[in-house]
């Protein structure tokens, strides 16, 4: 699986690709600090830009990539090899390559600014964990719908779809509940349905330590003591990795069963 | 005839004591008056009693005449909380310079470190108040003034503990460059009318800052207001001036910067409103103008609750609060105008200052949450901001007429 891993991330990490990908956040992390000129207030702006553009290029970099070495998957499965370490390995080379893109792309001009001197450190390696935990979930998720989906066409398809129900339909459903719900006590529901998107999750997880005094009305007190207790943030931690794995162990399921 | 004679003798007699025997009568542990009350007993109208450096167990000290009680490097009365430990009922009172600690804790009665009752004139300064129930009490007295004061409660619960400085039915007080902390109200006042609060610090207390009913016609100016429970809250009054006070850190389930109740006629002007979760709430208050303004960082800036009329915001400016401006209902009788937003997003083509496109305060999810609370989860969500944009470009739940015509497209400074 390493031998796989190793090639897939070096074929990325030659592709054009993600260099455009690191250059994006390194131009984005550039403009940010120079017309902001206040760390905190960039990294708000940019927690907006991550939680919507992570998950979808995940998405659409994760279909693209199956799509493409699918002539080399399938040359690797004539050979005495495991499945599961072929479509990991696949999958952790595209997932570690984008991680990396937007670790590198966004710590670089960061820590020119001078994050370490700066109290909003600890938000801003926060910022970096949840986007690396939606790119390795919604690339997982991406290799799923690719796995699924022998038609291109329909496989992007669903990959754009997924991301906006995801990060957009989703959060207007949960909206339109929690309204239809008012006379109800909500505390729960609100919290339960935070914890199953990704994205609402990395978002709240973030937003609590910034937007802190408009969640500290009384609703919000609900909330903060949640997420923002070591409990909540453990839990909320957890429920990012139970993303991760729950579609990794489909894919090793499905591409068992595939057939080729 | 007769009796009007032996009047003016005897006032000619006290006249004449009292430039005869105006004197310092000293008070310490080894002089021949060795305690406050004692000292006072022996003291004649206008004198000066001046207390040394030393500890005076004593509580329930009544100051009926004319003095002034001057300590010298802080002299403690330690009232071992006992009750009340200095009244005054004369005009014309001095009490400067005492550490004054441990007065007693009732529920029945308001005990107080200093209680001024119906009385005229009189000055309280410089004393430093601690482990206290009340701290300065003025009862139905007038023309006092309340200067440099520390004040240091250790209050928890605020069903067993007091107000730093209470003012109850005192009018033309003037209450300056005091500090209060840890009491429940850092400064009260009720049915006081024309009074200056100036200079002022109130933090960390338990219940509100400042806190007003029923005053009209005062004045406050230059203080601070930090870390309390509530923040301020001002209720019921008329005509009440607030300027170039700072609201911060008002942080809580139910705190606010300034909390406005009934209040009409007032004037708000150059406060800075920082971190709070509501810089301004405000109920059933009209005719109010508030302009110069800074509301930075808070979570509403001002959160409208319903009944108010004919005000104006003008020239404020609104730095990266959460949501500006909050509104409850459709009708809207109030004026914005010529204030900064941080999150205009218009041009200026001809360059003169003012954004050519209005501005909308009251965003679509501010309205949301106003019904339902829980939704504040779904804060900076895009799906938020795609329906506030919308909002934006056709206003169907939130006020048509409510938005800043001139928008200015630079912070405002004065």
């Amino acid at each position: 699986m390493l031998k796989i891993l190793k090639y897939s991330f070096f074929d990325l990490m030659r592709s054009r690709w993600s260099y455009v990908y690191f250059a994006f956040y390194l131009l984005l992390g550039i403009v940010l600090l120079f017309l902001n000129n206040d760390l905190s207030k960039a990294v708000i702006t940019l927690m907006n830009v991550i939680i919507v553009l992570v998950p979808l290029i995940g998405t659409i970099f994760g279909v693209m990539y199956y799509y493409n070495s699918k002539e080399f998957t399938e040359l690797l499965l004539a050979q005495p090899l495991k499945r599961s370490s072929i479509f990991l390995g696949q999958y952790l080379g595209v997932a570690l390559s984008l991680s990396m893109s937007l670790i590198l792309g966004l710590g670089i001009p960061f820590m020119f600014y001078g994050l370490f001197k700066s109290t909003a450190i600890w938000d801003f390696s926060l910022l970096l964990i949840t986007g690396s935990f939606l790119t390795f979930i919604f690339t997982a998720l991406a290799f799923n719908i690719a796995l699924s989906n022998e038609n291109k066409i329909k496989g992007f398809g669903y990959a754009i779809l997924l991301w906006l129900f995801l990060a957009i339909i989703y959060d207007g459903m949960f909206l339109m509940s929690l309204i239809l719900f008012e006379d109800y006590p909500l505390d729960t529901l609100s919290l339960v349905g935070t914890m199953l998107n990704p994205i609402d999750l990395s978002r709240t997880l973030i937003l609590l330590k910034l937007d802190i005094s408009a969640l500290l009305g009384y609703t919000g007190a609900i909330f903060k003591q949640f997420f923002g207790t070591n409990f909540g943030l453990i839990v909320s931690l957890s429920t990012l990795t139970l993303w991760v794995i729950l579609p990794v162990l489909r894919i090793i399921y499905k591409s068992k069963r595939k057939d080729f | 005839m007769r009796i009007n004679t032996t009047y003016c003798l005897l006032s000619l007699l006290l006249l004449f004591t009292r430039f005869a025997y105006s004197g310092t009568i000293e008070v310490c542990n080894d002089c021949p008056i060795t305690s406050l009350k004692e000292a006072i007993a022996f003291a004649k109208p206008t004198d000066t009693v001046l207390v040394k450096k030393g500890t005076y167990k004593e509580h329930s000290i009544l100051i009926n005449k004319p003095l002034s009680i001057i300590g010298e490097n802080y002299p403690v009365i330690d009232g071992e909380r006992k009750g009340e430990i200095i009244t005054i009922t004369s005009n014309n009172v001095t009490v400067d310079g005492l550490f004054i600690i441990n007065v007693g804790t009732s529920y029945t009665e308001d005990y107080a470190a200093i209680r001024i009752k119906k009385s005229k004139h009189f000055t309280i300064k410089n004393n430093v108040l601690e482990k206290l129930f009340f701290g300065i009490y003025l009862e139905k007295s007038n023309y006092g003034k309340v200067i440099h004061n520390k004040i240091i409660g250790e209050a928890i619960e605020e069903y067993n503990s007091g107000n730093g400085i209470q003012l109850w039915y005192s009018n033309h007080i003037d209450i300056e460059h005091n500090y209060v902390e840890h009491v429940r109200d850092g400064i009260y006042l009720e049915f006081s009318d024309n009074c200056t609060i100036k200079n002022n610090v109130s933090t960390l207390n338990l219940r509100y800052g400042l806190h007003f009913m029923f005053s009209n016609d005062d004045v406050y100016q230059n203080n601070t207001f930090e870390k309390n429970g509530a923040g301020v809250a001002v209720m019921f009054s008329k005509k009440i001036k607030m300027l170039d006070n700072t609201f911060k850190e008002n942080w809580g389930t139910a705190s606010y910067g300034l909390l406005l109740k009934e209040i009409n006629d007032a004037e708000i002007s150059r406060n800075t409103f920082e971190e709070n979760t509501i810089g301004i709430n405000i109920e059933g208050s009209n005719r109010i103008i508030y302009k110069n303004n800074n509301f930075i960082n808070n979570g509403w800036a001002v959160k409208v609750r319903g009944a108010c009329y004919t005000n104006s915001f003008l020239e404020n400016n609104f730095l990266y609060n959460s949501f500006d401006i909050s509104y409850n209902s459709k009708v809207n009788d109030n004026i914005f105008d010529k204030n900064f937003w941080s999150n205009y997003t218009g041009y200026d083509l001809d360059k003169n200052g003012i954004g050519d496109v209005p501005y909308r305060p009251v965003k679509l999810f501010s309205y949301i949450v106003n019904r339902t609370p829980e939704t504040i989860i779904l804060l900076r969500s895009l799906f938020i901001d795609l329906i506030d944009f919308s909002e934006k470009v056709s206003p169907v739940f939130t006020p048509d007429n409510l938005l800043d015509n001139n928008p200015s497209t630079k912070k405002i400074t004065w």
